[in-house]
């Protein structure tokens, strides 16, 4: 850890952790651990019986979450897969240079991932993910990879070794700007959680979170006023004093991050926008459904072969932010399918297997489980923590690997519902951002043909969506104290049509193809009506805004003809 | 070139709520010209009547022999005013950018308030708000 100037930078950065690596993978071959030894040729480092050590050594830093008892639990797991599967990731371990390689190496990947939960760190597992299908995409490939480098960033969280293995089996670009700066990436299981609590606090997940209560929430972290006041600053990106989710949600990944060591940045990470963080919920909606599809076809010895299919089709497409995530996500389910197939099938996730065609009732399946399962995790992980804006993961280690499965379908349950509500309140910097990950969402369902009727689902919604999204630029120009107003007003708006929405996907499985254009038609049809009455409603704004306007003028003319009257007195 | 802000909470307190001004040095003696002109902003206050905006004062009376400096004052409706001190030799400054430069101070000042970490008569730390009234005053030098 020294050697690598871990301690040096308090954390474990991108560098740090290449360095790491190469230094473990130096002391295997029985060269000295020192800076020098790192440029010589090495072979990938093994990690098999080193993980035991790294996990405790990464255990301990983990502050706020006492739940190492799973630690034992998991070393013991992992060590007897990893025997197992040391055999076959050796082949895939071997340096390969082209994007051919990486294909057959991520099954393998995805092989290792069940020990990431058998981890109990679902997080870091999850994180992985994110990795993995990240290094993929990119065809050059080095020794470390970014995924290491995001873990890295979150010393007390990332399963490092697992991030080392990852790394070591592909030989990953290191130029990813993206996930250089994770610290203020939002994970799933972060995003679950802060919705959880979001949603304590405001049932309604697509309205506001008003500043009294945001303060009373923030304040039980314990963080100083400045900084949590610094925080509000950063994160209430249109500044009327209430918090949106998607600003919520950044105002607790920055509190997270300020607990674990983090200086809280200047400005907004781009990663905490509040319309990335909306583009990055849309994504996993899909995710979902590709991946339930694909479960169902699949038993577990063909897993691996489609898994890497649709590696293929994902390496394909443009690697921006947005993909990163969905590809991300996309992969976090299969790679939950191997590890059920590999290990024992938690209850939910026969559910998963078992389903139907459909992909709405897939999703609405899982929805309600994963829901009350969510709520009973969240809140044993919250009593494992010491106050409510712990930071998710640590508390979660007690659900080791289903908790990971489930926190995939809370998130399924959750962006359903949340992405409409995220559309209304967009702040003012990027309205075509949502809009544009949304034509990305249905060109990359596209490249699915298996995929027939989950994109044309996707498609519909997105359509409705960008309806929103348009109406949304025209209401902007409001004034700032009247945005609320108006926000509140259209949020009741949504509400109605996010019902609906909702309640046309809860049409029940086997669902015929004429119906789901009927259900186009009334999703279009509310989207219309909705925006019909946000024009009434701003138009009523305007009128007022006018008369106010008239009234101002008046006054300042009177001031000015007394500032007239005045100005031969005071100057003598 | 020097340039001053100041915002002064609302009566009966009138303390400095936040300060800053582009040459560091001298700066006591821009405390004092403001404190001085709150007098002023105090009498344009009163002389309005049911007229509670104050756009602009141009107090031009308060002319040292050493050098001579304009100080603008605004008051909002709560009764915190924002005071601005140039030099004269600036004469590029208009009448209108200041009048703008108050109202993008009242917009920051706002902001502040919608924090809910922010309390009232607490002294402003913001960062966003002094990013805001660095610029300003970069642009006026």
């Amino acid at each position: 850890t020294e050697v690598c100037g871990a301690k040096r930078v308090g954390y474990f950065g991108p560098a740090q952790f290449y360095i790491a690596l190469k230094l473990i993978a130096a002391a295997q071959s029985g060269f000295p651990v020192r800076i020098e030894s790192i440029k010589n040729e090495l072979p990938l480092p093994r990690f098999m019986a080193l993980k035991n050590d790294s996990e405790v050594r990464y255990g301990t830093p983990a502050e706020l979450h006492g739940v190492k008892f799973q630690v034992p639990h998991a070393t013991l797991d992992k060590n007897s897969y990893k025997r197992t599967d040391e055999g076959d990731k050796q082949e895939p371990k071997s340096p390969p240079m082209s994007p051919i390689c990486s294909p057959p190496a991520s099954p393998s990947t995805y092989q290792r991932i069940p020990l990431s939960y058998g981890y109990g760190k679902s997080r870091s597992g999850l994180e992985q993910q994110h990795g993995a299908p990240y290094e993929v995409r990119h065809s050059t490939h080095q020794q470390d990879g970014p995924s290491s480098g995001n873990y890295g960033a979150k010393p007390a969280l990332a399963c490092s070794t697992l991030n080392r293995s990852l790394s070591a089996e592909r030989e990953q670009q290191d130029s990813s700007a993206h996930y250089s700066d994770d610290p203020w990436r939002i994970t799933e299981e972060q995003r679950d959680y802060y919705i959880n609590q979001f949603r304590s606090l405001q049932p309604d997940l697509n309205s506001f979170i008003s500043g009294s209560m945001a303060k009373n929430f923030f304040t039980k972290s314990k963080l100083p006023i400045p900084e949590l006041s610094h925080i509000w600053e950063l994160s209430d990106v249109d500044c009327d004093g209430a918090l949106t989710l998607p600003e919520f949600c950044a105002a607790f990944h920055l509190v997270v991050a300020r607990k674990n060591g983090y200086q809280l940045p200047e400005t907004l990470p781009e990663t905490l926008l509040p319309e990335y963080l909306q583009a990055a919920s849309l994504k996993p909606m899909r995710d979902c459904a590709l991946f339930d599809s694909y479960s169902e076809s699949l038993p577990g010895g063909q897993q691996a072969r489609d898994f890497s299919r649709t590696e293929k089709a994902s390496a394909e497409e443009v690697p921006d932010k947005s993909a990163l995530l969905q590809d991300a996500k996309k992969d976090d389910k299969q790679a939950l399918k191997v590890s059920t197939a590999l290990k024992t099938i938690p209850k939910e996730f026969q559910h998963l297997t078992v389903k139907t065609a459909a992909q709405e009732s897939n999703a609405l399946k899982a929805r309600p489980r994963s829901r009350s399962y969510s709520s009973t995790s969240i809140e044993d992980a919250m009593k494992k923590g010491e106050e409510p804006p712990t930071p998710p993961p640590r508390p979660q280690k007690s659900h080791s690997r289903a908790s990971s499965l489930d926190l995939n379908k809370i998130f399924q349950q959750n962006t359903q519902a949340v992405r409409s509500g995220w559309l209304p309140p967009p702040p003012p910097a990027l309205p075509p951002r949502p809009s544009v990950s949304q034509t990305e969402q249905v060109s990359e369902v596209e490249l699915h043909p298996q995929m027939n009727r989950p994109p044309s689902q996707a498609e519909e919604n997105s359509s409705a969506k960008k309806e929103v999204v348009l109406a949304q630029p025209p209401s902007k120009p409001a004034r700032r104290k009247l945005r609320t107003e108006a926000q509140g007003l259209e949020t009741p708006e949504l509400s109605p049509t996010i019902n609906v929405t909702s309640s046309l996907p809860a049409v029940k499985p086997h669902v015929p193809v004429q119906k789901q254009s009927s259900k186009q038609k009334r999703a279009i049809q509310t989207a219309i009506r909705k925006n019909k009455e946000a024009n009434a409603v701003l138009a009523r704004l305007n009128s007022e805004l006018q008369q106010q306007l008239k009234e101002v003028h008046k006054e300042r003319i009177a001031l000015e003809t007394q500032l007239e009257q005045l100005r031969p007195v005071t100057v003598l | 070139v020097a340039v001053l802000v100041s915002v002064i909470c609302s009566p009966p307190q009138n303390y400095p709520l936040y300060i800053r001004s582009v040459p560091t040095e001298n700066e006591l003696k821009f405390h004092y010209t403001v404190h001085t002109s709150l007098d002023v902003v105090d009498e344009k206050i009163s002389a309005m009547g049911k007229a509670l905006v104050d756009q602009r004062e141009l107090y031009l009376g308060l002319l040292y022999p050493t050098e001579d400096y304009k100080v603008y004052g605004y008051v909002t409706n709560s009764k915190v005013k924002f005071v601005m001190v140039v030099d004269s030799s600036n004469t590029a400054l208009r009448d209108n950018e200041i009048r703008s430069m108050f109202r993008k101070l009242h917009n920051s000042y706002t902001d502040i308030m919608c924090n809910p970490f922010y309390n009232p008569g607490d002294r402003i730390h913001s960062r966003a708000f002094d990013n805001m009234v660095n610029s300003m005053m970069m642009q006026v030098c």
